[in-house]
Parts: structure tokens; C-alpha cells; sequence
């Protein structure tokens, strides 16, 4: 990396553009990025005019910016005094469904996404297992959780069910893709040893691969359900109950002091979700 | 380097454990007194632990279950599969000629994308080198005043943002490139500052030596060392920040979500099915603009 930049600061291209210039510069110069100048000036042009363009189609009501002015304020207001009583048993109720949401999406997540990611490694699966696996992980990983969330919403109805069915089918795309890869990154000697023993194929699997699978297995699961606490305070927003919904009546009743208080109590619980998987993830590995 | 590590450790563990496997069984008893005749992989005790963080694990989830389908009614799921099957038939021939009014709210959704970004990275910047321990002015006091930022920035949603700042500034763009702005700030933040602590100090140093200035030095030895990563850290932000533009929409902060959410609202499927193949279009086309991007940058 850094022979790498130090030989190219003063590059010969740099010197020969200098040359060129008659009165020999006494000052260094730094190198531009882009050699050719035609090309650099028109690529600036390009990307302030597009900026321009951008810009201009943003067309904002500053009479509804300006009346909007003194309810931010009042939201700020409401973040030094949260209001965690009045609505007390909602946000209980929000926290509860998207606390359990999370737990048993992130459990038949893990149980769904181990079969699919054995499949989804070519060490393991033959091709027409492989192929079916992948596409399952490539569905999932394309939709996001929003989209899922409503298209469940409209088959099981609103509440944490639909939230459940999400989450459980999003982790199915991340575990089992990182697990199938990770599978087929093992130490193939270890599997031919225990595979020179005699043994089946699902005990080269338990004694060949899960030893070495399962430390990051356990990690990633613990991400993962990390991310889902995060987007289930989310999907309620589309009626696949949790906090989100809780969030969202609030601040359509124009209750800043309550919405303060969810979302302090969303960031304290991501932050605490966050910190204690990073921690066991540190003392599995 | 860092995904070798925990494999390592198994190998040692397994290869003796292999050795006995092999052997008759009664082999093994020569080296313990009371060894059992079948070889086993764990102490009793450590099996006995194991099956009990199971039992626990399983007691959990029954109850977080029980708790979260309380007032589930179970009709509708029973009801489900002729739910599913019904509205399949209703999506499926996408409404083509519904394509021609999504361009403009297609065009929306890349510029909130691209103008949220480039918000982000103008702010990112000066807080990443305030969070970043080998630049930051004071670590006592500026030190952690920009770590919350980053921290509060990333633990909440974009959508999240979106429904707050459409209640403060109105349905429209601007809400929704502030709330990509702001969540993304997090992210391009911690990437930053990341990568800034891991900068080669001897360049610094070497430029500290021709006496230059505490800017000088950020601009002619930090920066460089960073630049690299500081563009590939924006254009995956970039990538992610067209894929939560798409479903922004559907609280009020513009883009091809409000499309979306109108035609869910009215029961339209087929416009829904089309506009779910144009998110997926989008989608792909950004990622694999990016991950191009990210190979030729590092």
C-alpha cells in the first residue's frame, strides 16, 4: 500500500505534464486524479450539472416547511421530556410483540436458513440441490423486509404473525448464504478424514463440518437477530405489528413526548442487542 | 486473515478425537482408569450443560410464541394459503402500461438516493475525523459527542426518520433525502473512522517532518491514505441507500414508494407486481453498478 502510493505521487506522467507547460513550474504540484484534462473538466461538468438538475427536482413547500418549523421544535422539546406514561401500555405492548417477534423469527430463521445454507454449499449438495438452494437465498436477499411485510399483512392479516413470517424468511437469505459460503470454505481435509473412517454422510457432516462451521454460525446468528430487533421496529409501519406501529400511531396523533420516548427505547434496546452479540460473539471466538 | 482463526482451534481439537474413533473401542481405557467404552465427544457435565441451554432456549421461544400470538385470530391463517392463492391471481399479469407513469417517481427515487448520499458525506467527514482516535481534536469531550452521533444516527431506520421529518417538513423529496442523510451518516461515519485509526502513522510523521501544519498534514497525508476507502464506503452507502429510497415512499417522503402505497392502498395488485419488478430492476442494476465500482476503487 504504501510503496504503492509513494511512487506515484511524483509519476512520470505528472513530470511530462509538467515539461509541457513552457514556464517550467518551480512549485509541486500534486498529481490529478484523472490525467487526461479534457476528460476531468468534462466529469465536473457532468456531476454539477446533474447535482443542479437533482437539486431543482427536489421542489419544496416552504409554507408547509415553515409551519413544520415549530413542531420539530416540539419534537426536540419532547426528547427532554419523554413522556413513557401517558401511552405506557401501548409501547408495552409494542415492545412485547417486537421483542418476541424478533426471538422466534430469529429461532425459525436459523432452523430454516441451516438445511437451505448445507444446500446452498457446493461441497456438500449435488447441483440440482445447489441451484434450488441458491435461488431461495437470491429471492429473499432481493426483496426487502418492507415489501415482504406487506405482502404477508395481505395473506395472515395485520399483527406480529406477519412481522414473525417476515423477519423468519429475511434471515433465511443472510444465515443461509453465509453459511452455505462459509461451508464450502472449511478445511477439506478434515471432512476426508472423517470421511476415511467410514463414516455417512450426515457423520462427516456432524464430525467433519459442524465443528468448524459452528463457532461463526452461532456469531452470525446473533448479528442477525440484532438486525431483526432493528427492522421490526420497522415493518409495523405496514401493520405487521411491533413497536413500529406503536411509533407511527404516536406521531400521527401529533404526540411527540410519547414518539420520543419509543424511539429512546428503540435506540437503548439496539444498542444493548448490539453491544452484548458483539460481546459473546468476542469470548466465542 | 481474521475467518482462519476460529477454524484453527477446531483442527487441533478434532484430529486427537479422530484417533480413538479409529481404534477399537476398549483402547481408549489403557489411558483412563474409568473410561467409558464408547468415546465420547464431551464430559457428562458439559453434556448435561448443553442439554439444559436447549431445554432453555426451547422454554423461550414457547413462551415469546405464546405471548405473540395472543390475539392472533387463527382463522385468518388457516385462511392463508387461499389468501396467498388469490392474490397471485390478482397480481399476476403485471399492468404494463402503468410503466409509463413511473419514470418520474423512479428519477425521484435516484436523486433522493444520490443527493442523501453526497448530505451524508459532507457531514460524515468532519464527524469521522472528530470520532477517530489518532485525529480528534480532544478525546475527552469531542470524542464521545461524535461517537453518539454516529451511534444515534445508526440505530435508527431510515424509515423511521421518513416518518418523523414527513410529520415536521411535509410529504415530499426533501424528507426523504434528509432521513437517507441522516441514517447514512452513521454508516459512512463508523466506516470512516474506522478506517482512519488504521492509517500508516510513519507517512504522517514524514510530512509532520517538512513542518507542515495541522492541516497540511490532513490534507497531504491522512487524507490520501483514506480516500480510497472513503469512496468505497460511498458508493456502497450509495448502493443501500437506493434500495431503502425505493420503499420510502410509503410514509409520505416521495419516490417510487408512493406509487407503491397507493396502488397497495387501492387494492391495484397488478400495478403492485410491476412496480415490485421495476424496485427489483433498480435494485440490481445499483448493486452491480457499485460492486464494479468498489473492484476498480480498492
Amino acid at each position: 500500500m504504501k510503496t504503492e502510493r509513494s511512487s506515484d505521487a511524483p509519476s512520470p506522467a505528472s513530470r511530462a505534464a509538467m515539461d509541457a507547460s513552457a514556464d517550467w513550474p518551480t512549485r509541486w504540484r500534486r498529481p490529478p486524479l484523472i490525467t487526461d484534462r479534457w476528460l476531468r473538466w468534462l466529469l465536473i461538468l457532468a456531476a454539477l450539472s446533474y447535482g443542479l438538475v437533482a437539486a431543482a427536482s427536489i421542489d419544496v413547500n416552504w409554507a408547509r416547511a415553515a409551519d413544520g418549523w415549530e413542531r420539530g421544535l416540539r419534537f426536540i422539546g419532547g426528547f427532554a421530556s419523554p413522556d413513557f406514561s401517558s401511552r405506557w401500555r401501548d409501547i408495552s405492548t409494542g415492545l412485547v410483540e417486537s421483542l418476541t417477534m424478533t426471538f422466534t423469527a430469529t429461532v425459525a430463521g436459523i432452523l430454516l436458513s441451516v438445511p437451505i445454507g448445507i444446500g446452498a454449499a457446493r461441497n456438500l449438495a449435488p447441483l440440482p440441490i445447489y441451484l434450488g438452494c441458491r435461488a431461495i437465498i437470491a429471492i429473499s436477499r432481493s426483496l426487502q423486509e418492507i415489501i415482504v411485510a406487506i405482502l404477508f399483512v395481505a395473506m395472515v392479516g395485520f399483527g406480529p404473525l406477519a412481522g414473525f413470517l417476515t423477519l423468519a424468511f429475511a434471515t433465511i437469505g443472510f444465515l443461509a448464504k453465509l453459511l452455505g459460503e462459509d461451508i464450502e470454505a472449511i478445511d477439506k481435509a478434515q471432512a476426508d478424514a472423517v470421511r476415511a473412517t467410514g463414516a455417512s454422510w450426515w457423520q462427516v457432516l456432524d464430525y467433519g463440518v459442524k465443528p468448524q462451521v459452528m463457532p461463526r454460525l452461532i456469531g452470525l446468528s446473533l448479528y442477525r437477530l440484532d438486525i431483526n430487533f432493528r427492522e421490526s421496529s420497522v415493518i409495523g409501519i405496514v401493520g405487521a405489528g411491533g413497536i413500529g406501529a406503536t411509533l407511527n400511531t404516536a406521531l400521527d396523533r401529533y404526540e411527540y413526548d410519547s414518539a420520543a420516548a419509543i424511539l429512546l427505547l428503540i435506540i437503548l434496546i439496539v444498542l444493548a442487542t448490539e453491544y452484548s452479540s458483539s460481546w459473546i460473539r468476542r469470548r466465542l471466538q | 486473515m481474521n475467518r482462519d482463526e476460529p477454524r484453527a482451534a477446531p483442527r487441533q481439537a478434532v484430529s486427537p478425537a479422530q484417533q480413538p474413533a479409529n481404534q477399537p473401542a476398549n483402547q481408549p481405557a489403557n489411558q483412563q482408569p474409568q473410561a467409558r467404552a464408547r468415546w465420547r465427544r464431551h464430559t457428562p457435565r458439559r453434556e448435561l450443560i448443553g442439554w439444559l441451554a436447549w431445554l432453555l432456549l426451547v422454554l423461550l421461544f414457547v413462551v415469546c410464541w405464546e405471548l405473540m400470538t395472543r390475539d392472533q385470530i387463527w382463522a385468518f391463517v388457516w385462511d392463508a394459503p387461499r389468501q396467498a392463492g388469490d392474490l397471485f391471481s390478482r397480481m399476476v399479469p403485471p399492468r404494463w402500461s402503468y410503466l409509463d407513469q413511473l419514470w418520474r417517481p423512479l428519477w425521484d427515487t435516484l436523486n433522493i438516493a444520490t443527493l442523501g448520499t453526497l448530505t451524508a458525506l459532507v457531514i460524515a467527514l468532519p464527524v469521522a475525523f472528530l470520532a477517530a482516535r489518532n485525529t480528534t481534536p480532544s478525546v475527552a469531550f469531542l470524542r464521545p459527542l461524535a461517537l453518539v452521533v454516529i451511534v444515534a444516527s445508526r440505530s435508527v431506520n431510515a424509515l423511521i426518520w421518513a416518518l418523523l421529518l414527513v410529520t415536521i417538513l411535509g410529504p415530499g423529496l426533501l424528507a426523504g433525502v434528509i432521513a437517507i442523510a441522516l441514517r447514512s451518516i452513521g454508516f459512512i461515519g463508523k466506516l470512516l473512522y474506522e478506517a482512519i485509526e488504521e492509517i500508516d502513522p510513519q507517512q504522517v510523521e514524514a510530512v509532520r517532518a517538512t513542518g507542515a501544519g495541522p492541516v497540511q498534514v490532513l490534507d497531504y497525508a491522512i487524507m490520501p491514505q483514506v480516500l480510497p476507502a472513503f469512496a468505497g464506503i460511498a458508493v456502497f452507502r450509495w448502493d443501500i441507500n437506493i434500495r431503502e429510497a425505493t420503499v420510502l415512499g410509503l410514509v409520505g417522503a416521495g419516490g417510487i414508494g408512493l406509487q407503491l402505497k397507493a396502488s397497495v392502498d387501492t387494492l391495484a395488485w397488478p400495478q403492485v407486481t410491476l412496480i415490485f419488478i421495476v424496485i427489483l430492476a433498480t435494485v440490481l442494476v445499483s448493486e452491480w453498478i457499485s460492486a464494479e465500482a468498489r473492484k476498480r476503487l480498492i
